[in-house]
């Protein structure tokens, strides 16, 4: 492997790691907040970016600036988080806080399950491509290696904003603080006036609406097919599971390897390059079995 | 109530003869239920597995491999062949997973389903990747018998492995080891003070767990006559614990049952809803979650227990 390859790889991986770990933040919030695994969070994913295919090539066509895509983008992801993610938890969730861990899980997979039928009614199975936004930002070059602006600054930007505006507004802002003591203990925390409630459903559709922006930002960099979600989310959960549940910082370094190691087997040894995430997995909790930074669950007799 | 299954199970046995367009369809939903009851073995602990296709997978690529190395095997050996494998498998996997518990044991088996899944997927110069693997007829106690022969016999030793291997389970769950596999789920701690394993009794249950995938891998193999990755793909684990939570989690019954009423479901609802099939699967699994959470058996407990106010 020579230095160029070396590069690529790792450029590669950067860009892949900030598109996994937007993802795998609100499968984590959502987790860390309300104890749910939501298998349908690949699914928003999925329509996060036929939502911006669509938007963005709609507003395109009609005679605007490439540029208007990156708010497009934001304005998908709010849209599928608010009119999707919202009424799952509303209409669905809540009926099943109470009951077993099984059956939240299977309500978020039939809902999985309707939302992949949901996505081929509306946009079929063709793929789409639509990637303005990406020529849009022009390339960069570092060391000789020709790269585009938007997968090696633009999405690795998003991914530490994100990560250190999660943080602040987890544990700096009111609301965060809600919502980290509703976590801690629900029934304290309606006892002292916090509408619990209102939390979860914030929470969920501030989940939503990182897959969907990370199905927005995803959009320009791939092309937009069936079955996207299902892959997306088996990976999002090894990066939860390996980070320890609910762990954010786990998360971005989770993320990172997950990102780095499958960039690194496409150049040296591609068969095993989807392997690679769950090799990881496997790795990681057999030396720690709570999770890269989870902690060992205190045990009631 | 034990003779309403005597009735049904006699109604299966005549299905070939009555409605024989139906025969397929029992008997992928009869080598699909042998799989849920491994996953409800599980769930019996309190625990779930979102990646217990791959013991079906297992079984029913071994099964492959032994055909395409050893034409006209019998079929007798393909049997056993599958379901040590997946046993032998179950060992290895769950040797690792017992130690853990909840969410990381579910999502643990679906890493080791995903592994196995990408290398079906992506060694094709063994596999055949995502084309799978075309079974040829396998030899019965020496004869070689037609395609509807071969399928009827099929037929009737999937039901008649259902009812050994059903009453086996039911048997094992109130054996003395059932019993501490169940403690897992309500009270681990207390079998720990009792000086026993429950990683080990654990370990037992995922062993009789992976054999029961088995033999449903290999049935089902032989029956669609072709393996592909899609055995072992996510989607299939998931679907496994559906038709458990579907019929009764934690009922053995349940999940023939389950198994029955989802191959009808999905038959039909891709037949006549191409488009919308999955919806149509993804609402009805709502309906019994939100309504009927002890599932179909517990629709039918509830049937039972309205006259006489017993209680099951």
């Amino acid at each position: 492997m020579n230095f160029t390859t070396f590069l690529l790889a790792l450029f590669d991986g950067v860009s892949y790691a900030a598109l996994v770990f937007i993802v795998a933040l609100g499968l984590t919030l959502i987790f860390g907040v309300m104890r749910i695994l939501n298998v349908a969070h690949g699914s928003l994913y999925a329509i996060g970016a036929y939502a911006t295919v669509s938007i963005v090539g709609w507003v395109l066509a009609m005679g605007a600036a490439p540029v208007l895509a990156f708010p497009l983008m934001l304005v998908s992801a709010v849209l599928v988080g608010v009119l999707i993610g919202g009424p799952i938890e509303y209409f669905l969730l809540r009926r099943i806080y109470d009951k077993s861990e099984v059956l939240q899980l299977l309500v978020t997979f039939a809902v999985f399950m309707i939302l992949e039928d949901v996505q081929r009614l509306v946009w079929g199975t063709q793929p789409y491509f639509e990637a303005q936004a990406l020529r849009a930002l022009g390339n960069v070059s570092v060391f000789g290696v020709t790269y585009t602006v938007y997968q090696l600054i633009l999405l690795p930007s998003v991914a530490i904003v994100l990560l250190l505006g999660l943080r602040f507004f987890l544990r700096r802002t009111v609301t965060g603080k809600l919502i980290t003591a509703t976590t801690e203990d629900r029934e304290a925390a309606q006892s002292i006036g916090i509408d619990a409630d209102r939390v979860f459903l914030l929470t969920f559709v501030l989940g939503a609406v990182l897959a969907g922006l990370g199905g927005a930002l995803a959009s320009p960099t791939t092309s937009i097919l069936p079955g996207m979600g299902a892959d997306m989310i088996v990976l999002s959960f090894a990066v939860v599971a390996t980070a320890g549940l609910g762990q954010i910082e786990g998360a971005a370094l989770t993320a990172l390897m997950i990102g780095m190691g499958r960039s690194f087997a496409i150049y040296i040894w591609p068969e095993i390059a989807v392997l690679v995430p769950y090799l990881i997995m496997v790795l990681v909790l057999l030396v720690r079995p709570e999770g890269l930074f989870g902690s060992p669950a205190a045990r009631k007799i | 109530m034990s003779w309403l299954w005597v009735v049904g199970i006699a109604l299966l046995a005549l299905v070939p003869f009555v409605a024989p367009n139906l025969q397929l369809l029992v008997s992928f939903a009869l080598a699909k239920g042998l799989a849920v009851v491994g996953v409800t073995v599980l769930l019996r602990a309190g625990q779930v597995s979102f990646g217990h296709a791959l013991f079906f997978g297992i079984s029913a690529y071994i099964g492959a491999f032994v055909m395409a190395s050893f034409p006209a095997t019998e079929f007798l050996v393909i049997l056993i062949a599958g379901t040590l494998g997946a046993t032998l498998a179950g060992l290895v996997v769950g040797l690792f997973v017992v130690r853990y518990r909840g969410i990381f044991f579910g999502m643990l088996n679906l890493a080791f389903s995903m592994i196995f899944w990408s290398i079906l997927e992506k060694f094709y110069h063994y596999t055949g990747g995502a084309d799978g693997i075309r079974l040829t007829r396998p030899t019965v106690l020496g004869m070689e018998l037609g395609r509807g022969a071969f399928e009827l016999f099929l037929y009737y030793l999937a039901i008649v492995l259902v009812v050994a291997l059903g009453w086996f389970t039911i048997r094992w769950f109130a054996s003395p080891v059932g019993q501490l596999f169940q403690t897992i789920k309500t009270n681990e701690t207390r079998l720990e003070y009792l000086g026993i394993s429950p990683r080990r009794a654990l370990l037992s249950g995922y062993l009789l767990s992976a054999a029961l995938c088995g033999v449903g891998g290999i049935l089902m193999a032989t029956t669609q006559g072709v393996v592909t990755p899609e055995y072992v793909w996510w989607v299939r684990s998931a679907e496994m614990v559906f038709i458990a939570v579907l019929g009764g989690a934690g009922s053995v019954r349940g999940a023939f049952i389950g198994a029955l009423i989802y191959e009808f479901v999905r038959t039909y609802a891709s037949a006549y809803a191409g488009d919308v099939w999955q919806m149509l699967l993804g609402a009805f699994l709502l309906v019994i979650i939100l309504f009927a959470p002890g599932g179909i058996m517990g629709l039918i407990g509830a049937a039972f227990s309205r006259g006489g106010r017993k209680s099951s």
